[in-house]
């Protein structure tokens, strides 16, 4: 019964298997819950700015911010949040995908790109697919902050204001509901129109101390709070992706043990019919 | 009953404080404030510090912000406020950390692994750098 004990002890393994992915994907779900909340929590902070920022454009004022105009595209930037882990089924493939299919419109348009990458995991693709990074940042984690941000974006923002780039785009996994993430590209710089549109009005505000120094920290203020939320939209993605997938590997897990099963009592019930033949002819024969 | 204002704190985590309010007091880039219901509309930089809110039947609140931008508008008031302290020559170190981040990630190809637990490290560094600079500050 050879056979027999090999496969037991493959449906062990299996077993073995099927309970770390069903562990993972429980701790999946209680992880995408609280990321969902975060997404929540960071929205009210990006709708103020928004419609601050869109009452300054329409404003009388005769200072015109360099994030809020059009120039002829050169250079490109891209801010590319992914993840640090993998395990979240095909998340990070179909975002490297889109993006590399974006910066291929680009380059044929005679655009070069430069890239910010948040996680470890675009670091890895940029590191494989080549590309000029500009700036790093390993993946902030469950419990991403402001902070973590900071840094990538300002290189880029001041990339931006030296004309080393003309445009700026953020590329992140959107959750659109549990069952499905979609990679986008949004635009961050300059600011799209339909941001910076409200209705027309005759008033504007008191300023202090005066609008170009305010519109400059607002509009830094917005990006970083666009990329914010990025991010955590992203980790609310993988959590997402991740239960899903695990959701999957342990029903297959399920499925292939059941079949092992049937192939070894097979195995056994055809040891079993073996023995007693042969002692049945053995017993004949005396 | 007196008059009130809408007033909304928010910040890029999450949102501090949405009600009815009677008046505001904040310090302002340019001097202290406060504010009533019926305001012109004005944008002004807020220094960290104190919020002072009287709430809609006289309750008097307390909120610590982190610095940020104020709008007024005559029927509402929105404080968008920073989740932390922000020093022009900090936000600076960050872009500087993360440029040199990504040449080494780039130099260093099949590293992966002992890049990851580097950059957590340098992270915490930079994480205590900027307390012992703002514990000099005060």
């Amino acid at each position: 019964m050879a056979g027999a004990k090999e496969i037991k002890s493959k449906i062990g393994s299996i077993n073995n298997t099927r309970k770390i992915t069903s562990a993972m994907e429980k701790v999946a779900v209680s992880k995408m819950r609280r990321a969902q909340e975060r997404v929540a929590h960071s929205r009210p902070y990006a709708e103020g700015m928004r419609k601050v920022i869109g009452n300054i454009a329409n404003g009388s004022i005769e200072y015109r911010h360099p994030f809020l105009t059009e120039r002829p595209v050169k250079n490109v930037g891209y801010i590319v949040i992914s993840t640090d882990r993998g395990l979240c089924g095909g998340l990070n493939t179909n975002e490297f995908k889109r993006i590399a299919l974006d910066m291929k419109n680009w380059k044929e348009q005679g655009a070069q790109a430069q890239i910010a990458v948040i996680g470890n995991k675009a670091t890895a693709f940029f590191k494989r697919f080549g590309g000029k990074v500009l700036a790093q940042q390993t993946g902030p984690g469950d419990n991403p902050r402001l902070a973590d941000v900071i840094g990538s974006v300002q290189v880029m923002l001041k990339a931006y204001e030296e004309g080393r780039i003309d445009r700026l785009f953020l590329v992140f996994n959107k959750f659109v509901n549990t069952m499905k993430q979609e990679p986008v590209i949004e635009q961050l710089l300059p600011l799209p129109k339909a941001d910076v549109t409200a209705k027309s009005h005759s008033w504007d505000y008191i300023y202090e101390p005066d609008p170009k120094v305010i519109l400059d920290k607002l509009l830094s203020r917005y990006v970083e709070s666009q990329v914010y939320q990025g991010v955590v939209e992203n980790a609310a993605s993988e959590q997402a992706a991740r239960m899903v997938a695990m959701k999957a590997a342990t029903d297959n897990a399920g499925s292939l043990m059941d079949d092992l099963k049937l192939v070894y009592n097979k195995a056994r019930q055809a040891a079993i019919t073996q023995e007693l033949s042969e002692i049945v002819a053995g017993a004949a024969a005396v | 009953m007196a008059m009130t204002v809408q007033l909304d704190v928010v910040s890029a985590e999450e949102r501090i404080f949405s009600g009815l309010v009677e008046s505001i007091q904040v310090t302002g880039s340019e001097g202290e404030l406060g504010i009533l219901p019926g305001h012109i509309p004005l944008l002004t930089g807020i220094k960290p510090g104190m919020v002072r809110i009287v709430k809609q039947f006289g309750e008097e609140h307390l909120i610590y912000v982190a610095g940020g931008v104020l709008e007024v508008q005559p029927h509402s008031v929105t404080v968008l406020a920073d989740v932390a302290v922000r020093a022009e020559d900090l936000d600076e170190q960050a872009a500087l950390a993360a440029q040199k981040r990504a040449e080494e990630a780039m130099q260093h190809a099949g590293a992966d692994f002992n890049y990851a637990e580097a950059a957590a490290q340098l992270a915490e560094a930079i994480a205590q750098l900027r307390l012992i600079q703002k514990l000099r500050k005060k």
